[in-house]
């Protein structure tokens, strides 16, 4: 024990411990054994060996509490209640849901130290963070969303609840992430079984307590503690409606491909390794500080963590020193102290692996370690420097408080070694100069961009990735699309049949040959076969391709070649889709007959079928420069812009509309600057390859639009599986939606498939497809 | 980054273990005048803030460790007066506290020996005053001078006031920037001010006071930091206490990250003075450790930390005797000043 004497000559901070005793009571209260939370009620804990498992406090090893590891049966009986309660609490209508979502926010400010103190306890994390940032982001999520109840009745009257939402969450934010999704499913009539991670229940378990205080009606919230294989049964649940997941890329392809074609929506929200870039003209010190936030935040456990350093090459050397001169500084220990920066990892399974990787890839570059850790579950501050993009650190989420760097020589540059990744979650980037920063932004790759600041998070900006961290977003108006649907009923897709080869052939007309429309020229498929399409009363209409795996890969290609598209203007995108439209209205006559003479439909009908093919190109040439951004009204000096993004090259499937079907998906993905390859409808294929003169004399750049014809089933594979291709629609009568969601999680794309249903969509619907939320956070002020 | 023309200050000062050197520093010579650096200071406002917003969460120091940090605040006090109604007895009475800052009781508790304040702080006319009263005590007395607090008296008065008053027997001299240069971005006048004002106090300590609620931006607090510090002041001080906004935290940052960035590049190590509007001793702690943070525990000393303040002795006062009697005390219990 030091004397106040000689304290005053070492002036050293001491140790500021948080007080455990109100939390550890509350587990007391609760015999240290807990059940779930399912119709209303806590479940009977179990007792048998196998069924418990331990809630632990990763900084010192102790044991918590108790916990069940919940059945097949107990995650039936959560789904059934919540089953039950959906249509009532939906019915309910969203100014009754406010008030409840409004109690929620309060009780958890009443509570606001027991939940800070038992989510240290159970996570690891620095009282600082759990008290003024996750419980406060909390409450803010709950007011905010208690907002959007109100408000869901007037301003969403086209939308519906999705039903029952299985809500998987991870270990790092645990109530954080259980407001993220509990939050805006509730508010917007759906009912919800959530699991939080086995590390990291305790806070949910507390949730629970003032769900029952807010008046929360049984069964609209319902918690089932478990691990993964629990996390199974709720994505593979035959009567849950949608699985929201945040945690790994790895477990997030799996619940993809657990829920292909089961007509389950989904959203992921999983791993990245954002960029951090500083440039030359950067306020040094600030981004230093900036990486405190970025990677030393909840330990680096934290999925947008600034984990990549790039900084300008003529500054790396100072800046280098600078920062392992900064984190000599930080305080690692006891999470409960006040005076603690880094706590520590959530288990020694985690701390393990983050062990295991900087060993297997720490050599490639100089490890900085300028604070040591103490015993226990803990990990220094790490920094490795001298990295190149290659080396594995710079491409694998580590998952801890290990930042890997590398140099960078030009702006251009900066973009193009953060965008050399798997990954499109978050970025940061530090610059004084105000053009440079506005044109770096957008240029990144991720969901949120964050100018001179880092981990900034807030109710009404949404969060989420693009690539392999996951497509959704949680918070803003955006955030709702995760949990409503369009109302009204769909219909079952006829299946449109080619029609087959007469006995005597008719031929019409001098041969014309309908290749593939690929880079903007017509090209011969690469299988070099062609089928005959034949009117319903039997004549040759002509030959179409059969399109085969390698056809995709080239018109992706070109679609990828066509990024110019998406710099265009929007005003000049609105005005190549008017003059398509244009074009095709001068040979309304033409493919109306055309039509006519592949489906044998009446006149009428084929005339109003080029009709709203013409109107739908003029509606989305219309909003190609309306689908305004947003500006959050977020709590900080500064904006945070909502941008709507092309989401890239679109793979598409139409439906047997010959001509409709295709205008469809080209419109709205083009007006938004996407650049897509579509697959023409495989009964009526002709009215497509017809259209190739339209682009063609439309000014639609090379590479824009990209037609193919043959087979959906055959396609969809190759198509959805394509690494290069960001959304794969279908709205083909061909059962390939699985298939399509299946493939798709290689590189974890977009899909909108149809599972042989037809609806009518708004053009809000369309946009949405064809555009990523991207939030940039700009704080000013001189 | 470097100036090659500069040889790097050779801390002789020993930085032995955990405790505090009690040496003075080498005094910073200064060095020519660098429109690089100076063109190159950056300073994001928002970062800036949030960095001081979130560090009193950050760093917390109790009990006894907030008691060792309160005593260790009291000797960095430039206990001041800058009345207009301030007379020999107001001055004397001042000086007697400086040397007795805290009831013997209490100190005894604690097991700490006696101590001072870092010194008295008065206008020229009081310097004779205090120098007598302070006899014998250690406690060196500061003048504010060059036509505090607007610094717009004739420029040869200015100089000349800084010599009266080390005749007078001012140990530092407070001067006042001119403001205009720094707004006007006229880096070599107000380079060739201080450094006139740096020749004149000889032997004397001089800080610059900067008064940064007049000079815009944060980017200019930086940019005069560097410019004061080039022309050798020894320690940089925010403000006269007469401005509208004082001290803040943002300004100390931006100020000491400057003292910081000199230290890196010549080896010198430069004192700070935050002034006006710290009161309370909790604000002192998080001074301290923004200190402690940003340059480390060798800024923890008089020599090279001072708060030019008026009411925060007596708040530290009353947070002492809480923590010896764990009973909150009242004002009237500890002499004033």
């Amino acid at each position: 024990m030091m004397t106040v004497k000689e304290i005053f000559e070492t002036m050293d901070y001491g140790t500021a411990p948080e007080s455990a005793a109100e939390a550890l009571a509350w587990l007391v209260e609760g015999s240290d054994r807990f059940g779930h939370f399912i119709d209303g009620k806590m479940t009977a804990p179990a007792t048998a060996p196998g069924e418990v498992f331990l809630a632990k406090n990763p900084a010192t090893g102790e044991v918590l509490a108790h916990l069940t590891q919940a059945s097949l049966g107990e995650v039936d009986m959560a789904v059934a209640a919540a089953r039950k309660a959906q249509a009532k609490w939906e019915k309910r209508g969203g100014k009754a849901r406010a008030k409840v979502l409004y109690a929620l926010a309060r009780l958890v400010q009443k509570h606001a130290r027991l939940f800070a103190v038992l989510e240290t306890l159970d996570n690891g994390k620095p009282i600082r963070e759990s008290r003024d940032i996750d419980v406060a982001l909390v409450a803010r999520h709950f007011y905010y969303h208690a907002g959007m109840a109100q408000l869901m009745d007037e301003e969403l009257p086209g939308r519906a609840a999705l039903g029952v939402c299985g809500q998987i969450i991870p270990w790092n934010f645990p109530l954080l992430m259980l407001a993220w999704k509990v939050a805006p499913a509730i508010a917007m009539g759906n009912t919800v079984v959530l699991k939080p991670a086995e590390y990291t229940s305790l806070t949910a378990l507390l949730f629970a307590q003032i769900c029952q205080e807010a008046g929360v009606p049984k069964g609209v919230v319902n918690i089932v503690t478990g691990d993964g294989a629990v996390g199974e049964m709720i994505v593979t649940h035959p009567d849950i409606d949608k699985i929201a997941f945040t945690g790994s890329t790895a477990v997030g392809r799996r619940i993809r491909q657990a829920t292909a074609g089961s007509g389950k929506s989904l959203t992921l929200e999983l791993g990245g390794k954002s960029p951090y870039i500083v440039f030359e003209d950067a306020d040094i010190d600030s981004a230093i500080e900036g990486l405190v936030d970025a990677i030393f935040f909840n330990q680096g456990q934290v999925c947008c963590a600034g984990s990549r350093l790039l900084v300008q090459e003529g500054i790396a050397e100072d800046f280098h020193a600078r920062l392992i001169d900064r984190m000599s500084k930080l305080r690692i220990g006891n999470p409960l102290d006040k005076c603690i920066d880094v706590g520590a990892i959530v288990d020694p399974k985690q701390l393990e692996r983050i062990e295991a990787l900087i060993a297997k890839g720490g050599m490639e570059g100089t490890v900085h370690q300028p604070c040591p850790a103490p015993e226990g579950c803990f990990y220094p501050p790490t920094l490795i420097s001298g990295l190149h993009p290659s080396a594995m650190l710079m491409q694998e989420e580590i998952f801890g408080p290990v930042l890997v760097s590398t140099t960078f020589r030009t702006p251009e540059e900066a973009v193009q070694v953060a965008n050399n990744t798997r990954f499109g979650l978050a970025a940061s980037l530090w610059s004084e100069n105000v053009n440079l920063a506005l044109d770096i932004a957008p240029k990144l790759v991720a969901g949120v961009v964050w100018v001179n600041g880092s981990n900034m998070f807030d109710a009404a900006a949404g969060f989420g990735g693009m690539r392999e961290s996951g497509f959704g977003r949680e918070g803003g108006w955006e955030g709702l699309m995760a949990y409503t649907k369009p109302k009204g009923k769909t219909t079952t897709v006829k299946p449109a049949m080619a029609h087959s080869k007469p006995d005597t052939v008719e031929v019409l007309n001098l041969d014309r040959t309908a290749k593939l429309y690929i880079g903007g020229k017509q090209a011969r498929p690469d299988s070099g076969y062609s089928q005959a399409i034949y009117s319903p009363k039997g004549a040759l209409l002509g030959h179409t391709s059969l399109a085969s795996r390698k056809d995709i890969r080239n018109a992706v290609e070109a679609a990828q070649s066509a990024k110019g598209w998406t710099k265009a203007t929007a005003h000049n995108r609105a005005q190549v889709l008017y003059f398509i439209g244009e074009n095709l209205s001068a040979r309304a006559d033409e493919f109306a007959q055309r039509i006519r003479d592949l489906t044998g439909t009446t006149e009428t009908k084929a005339k109003e079928e080029v009709a709203d093919a013409i109107d739908t190109l003029f509606t989305f040439a219309a909003w190609a420069d309306k689908l305004d951004g947003a500006v959050k009204p977020v709590p900080m000096r500064g904006v945070a812009l909502a941008m709507n993004e092309a989401v890239g090259v679109i793979g598409a499937f139409c439906d047997d509309r010959p001509l409709g079907g295709l205008i469809d998906v080209i419109a709205p993905a083009i007006a938004m600057g996407n650049r897509v390859v579509a697959v023409a409808s495989e009964a009526y294929p002709l009215a497509a390859t017809d259209f190739y003169q339209v682009l063609d004399t439309s000014d639609v750049p090379a590479g824009v639009v990209n037609i193919l014809t043959g087979s959906h089933a055959e396609l969809a594979k190759p198509m959805a599986g394509h690494m290069d291709i960001e959304a794969v629609w279908s709205f083909s009568c061909a059962d390939i939606s699985k298939t399509i969601e299946l493939e798709s999680a290689g590189n974890l794309k977009r899909t909108w498939v149809n599972f042989g249903q037809t609806r009518t969509y708004a053009a809000r619907d369309w946009l949405a497809q064809a555009t990523d939320v991207k939030t940039i956070w700009v704080p000013y002020g001189e | 980054m470097g100036t090659p023309e500069m040889t790097k200050a050779d801390t002789k000062v020993a930085t032995s273990g955990t405790h505090l050197p009690q040496i003075h520093e080498p005094r910073n010579p200064g060095m020519a005048l660098d429109l690089d650096v100076i063109r190159g200071v950056q300073a994001n406002t928002s970062a800036i803030e949030r960095r001081c917003a979130t560090l009193p969460g950050r760093r917390s120091v109790k009990k006894d460790h907030q008691a060792a940090w309160l005593l260790k605040a009291i000797t960095m006090i430039d206990l001041t007066t800058l009345a207009g109604d301030d007379t020999p007895g107001r001055v004397k009475r001042l000086c007697a506290k400086a040397a007795h800052p805290v009831r013997a009781d209490i100190l005894d508790a604690l097991g700490m020996g006696a101590l001072t304040t870092g010194a008295v702080c008065v206008y020229h006319e009081m310097v004779e005053t205090a120098v007598a009263a302070l006899d014998g005590t250690g406690i060196p007395v500061a003048a504010v001078s060059t036509g505090f607090p607007a610094g717009l008296s004739p420029y040869h008065l200015r100089v000349k006031e800084i010599e009266e008053s080390v005749k007078a027997g001012a140990k530092e001299i407070d001067i006042v920037i001119s403001r205009r240069h720094v707004l006007t971005g006229n880096w070599q006048a107000l380079y060739d001010e201080m450094r006139e004002f740096r020749a004149t106090c000889g032997e004397a300590h001089v800080k610059a006071i900067l008064a940064t609620g007049e000079l815009g931006t944060l980017r200019n607090v930086a940019r005069a930091s560097q410019v004061c510090m080039m022309a050798g002041a020894d320690f940089i001080k925010t403000s006269t206490g007469k401005e509208s906004v004082n001290a803040t935290l943002p300004v100390s940052l931006v100020m000491i990250r400057a003292i910081r960035d000199y230290h890196a590049r010549t080896g010198y190590r430069v004192g700070y003075k935050p002034a006006g509007g710290i009161s309370k001793a909790k604000d002192a702690l998080v001074y301290l450790s923004l200190i402690k943070e940003e340059l480390g525990n060798h800024w923890l000393s008089p020599h090279l930390f001072r708060f030019g303040a008026s009411s925060l002795l007596g708040d530290i006062e009353r947070q002492l005797e809480h923590h010896v009697t764990g009973h909150y005390s009242a004002g009237y219990r500890h002499a004033i000043g």
